[in-house]
């Protein structure tokens, strides 16, 4: 991927939580704390579950649905960073090899049971965070979190990083192009110029950051980056909440995936 | 509160790595003047207008705004009297959506809710910009940053309004409408520019800054139309006065 498609990439995502669909609508304090529990409740599995992961697939599809959300996008981001979880599962097939189960005569060893269990929770907690981004305005999860409590600093942090995200990317795109027009095709010119590239980037930050708190200061900056209250928790974002807790909750601590198994085999 | 008077006494500045940026700036603008600071690339205006809310203090001599000196002390106090608008729209929109930026000044100074809510409305009806207020800055256009970093400061409704190359990165109508807009201020203005037309046209006043000192100080009309005086500090007429060779 050359940089330039991953630039209009993340805008894109950026561009997807300017949308007005119900989801998008809910209070983006109701988002983030339902996205939390469904993160907790998805890592507190112990390490064979496969099972009882599955309806958890349930969350992220609806919210893609209503959300309006385009499916393969978001599948190709979750791609992107599946790396690190392979990486982390991959060798437990070799090191945990006690067969765990037997399908159609091929002896499964739980070490392939705890590596896919590895994949389904990221698969999970990765979807479930990209939506909320991708339904959440940035800035909102940003208020939301200050307004749970989340100390000023982390959070001014982040909304600076949100904004000179966009900033620093369109002044690296300026300066790789540069290089390209002037390296005629020689690809890999060496990663000695890349090295100064990211050095002359680090600098002109550096200088960015000393206007920016000049200019910040020129306001009345005191330490702390207030904001008006722009939301409310309506009776949609509570009742949001209370169906997500309950949906949790009963694929947590009741075995209902299994009770509908059973349920079909005596049926049949 | 009628002082609206920015004086510079002498004033000389050094920055860290030795160079001599001002060496005995001395001027004084009252009320409701508005003034162009023209100089040639490094003559130091930038470091100057970097001087009238304390970001730099002087190395020696005084700056003089309303009746304090700018100390320590006073620049908060100052801050608030002088808004600062800067070349690059990027470093002053630092908020991640319009309206939050333009409400940053006017939280900070410590107003309820629905005043900053109406300082808002106002500074933004005031450049045109009201339609921008829930978008992120990274959406708009260079002409629509200038105008909301325009607002931003006079949502703390200042008393003198200093401006580092306003026109700059703008398409000619933009500037234009810029041009306009800043005829109807009534703050006193203070305005660095290499724009000697937006100059002219927005300033009666022009002080020329050669060498870190003011080499001359006058109606704008008289010093922008003096050709050799111009030529020798590194400017050249203004467009309109120049005839098409």
């Amino acid at each position: 991927m050359t940089f330039d498609t991953l630039y209009f990439d993340i805008g894109r995502l950026d561009r997807l939580s300017y949308r007005d669909t119900f989801v998008h609508r809910l209070d983006p304090r109701a988002k983030v704390i339902a996205t939390m529990l469904f993160l907790f409740t998805v890592i507190s599995f112990p390490k064979y579950e496969v099972i009882a992961l599955t309806p958890f697939f349930l969350y992220p599809v609806l919210l893609l649905t209503v959300g309006e959300i385009p499916v393969r996008f978001m599948i190709r981001k979750i791609i992107v960073v599946s790396p690190f979880a392979v990486f982390i599962g991959i060798f437990n097939p070799i090191l945990d090899t006690r067969t765990a189960a037997v399908i159609f005569g091929v002896a499964l060893s739980a070490g392939w049971i705890s590596f896919l269990s590895i994949l389904m929770k990221f698969a999970l907690t990765i979807s479930a965070a990209l939506l909320l981004i991708a339904t959440t305005s940035f800035p909102g999860v940003c208020h939301a979190l200050r307004r749970l409590g989340f100390p000023a600093l982390f959070v001014s942090q982040l909304l600076f990083l949100y904004r000179y995200l966009f900033v620093l990317m369109e002044e690296a795109m300026r300066v790789i192009r540069a290089r390209e027009m002037r390296s005629f095709g020689t690809r890999n010119t060496g990663i000695k110029v890349s090295v100064r590239l990211i050095g002359i980037l680090f600098l002109r930050t550096v200088d960015r950051a000393e206007r920016i708190y000049y200019a910040m200061l020129s306001r009345g900056f005191q330490g702390d980056i207030p904001t008006l209250k722009r939301s409310h928790i309506a009776l949609s974002d509570l009742l949001f909440l209370a169906v997500m807790i309950a949906y949790l909750g009963a694929f947590r601590f009741f075995p209902i995936t299994e009770e509908i198994g059973r349920v079909a085999l005596e049926l049949f | 509160m009628s002082h609206h008077i920015v004086e510079f006494k002498d004033v000389f500045f050094r920055y860290p790595d030795g160079t001599e940026a001002l060496k005995g700036v001395n001027f004084r603008i009252t009320h409701g003047e508005s003034v162009g600071v023209v100089g040639a690339n490094g003559a130091g205006k930038s470091t100057l207008l970097q001087h009238m809310n304390g970001y730099l203090m002087p190395t020696s001599g005084k700056v003089i705004i309303g009746d304090l000196a700018i100390t320590g002390k006073t620049r908060r106090e100052i801050r608030k009297k002088v808004g600062i608008v800067f070349q690059n729209p990027d470093d002053q929109l630092f908020m991640p959506t319009v309206f939050d930026d333009v409400a940053f000044g006017p939280l900070n100074l410590g107003m309820d809710e629905a005043t900053v809510r109406e300082r808002v409305r106002k500074a933004l009806g005031m450049v045109n910009s009201l339609d921008l207020q829930d978008k992120p800055p990274h959406h708009l256009s260079c002409g629509q940053k200038s105008a909301v970093a325009i607002a931003s400061v006079m949502a703390m409704e200042p008393d003198i309004l200093a401006m580092d190359e306003p026109g700059a990165n703008l398409d000619p109508r933009s500037r234009r409408s810029l041009i306009m807009l800043l005829k109807t201020f009534k703050h006193s203005k203070i305005i660095a520019s290499h724009d000697l037309d937006l100059i002219l046209d927005v300033c009666e006043r022009c002080i020329v800054i050669g060498g870190g000192a003011v080499v001359a100080d006058g109606p704008s009309a008289e010093i922008l139309s003096n050709k050799g005086f111009l030529e020798e500090n590194n400017l050249e007429l203004p467009l309109s006065f120049q005839v098409r060779s």
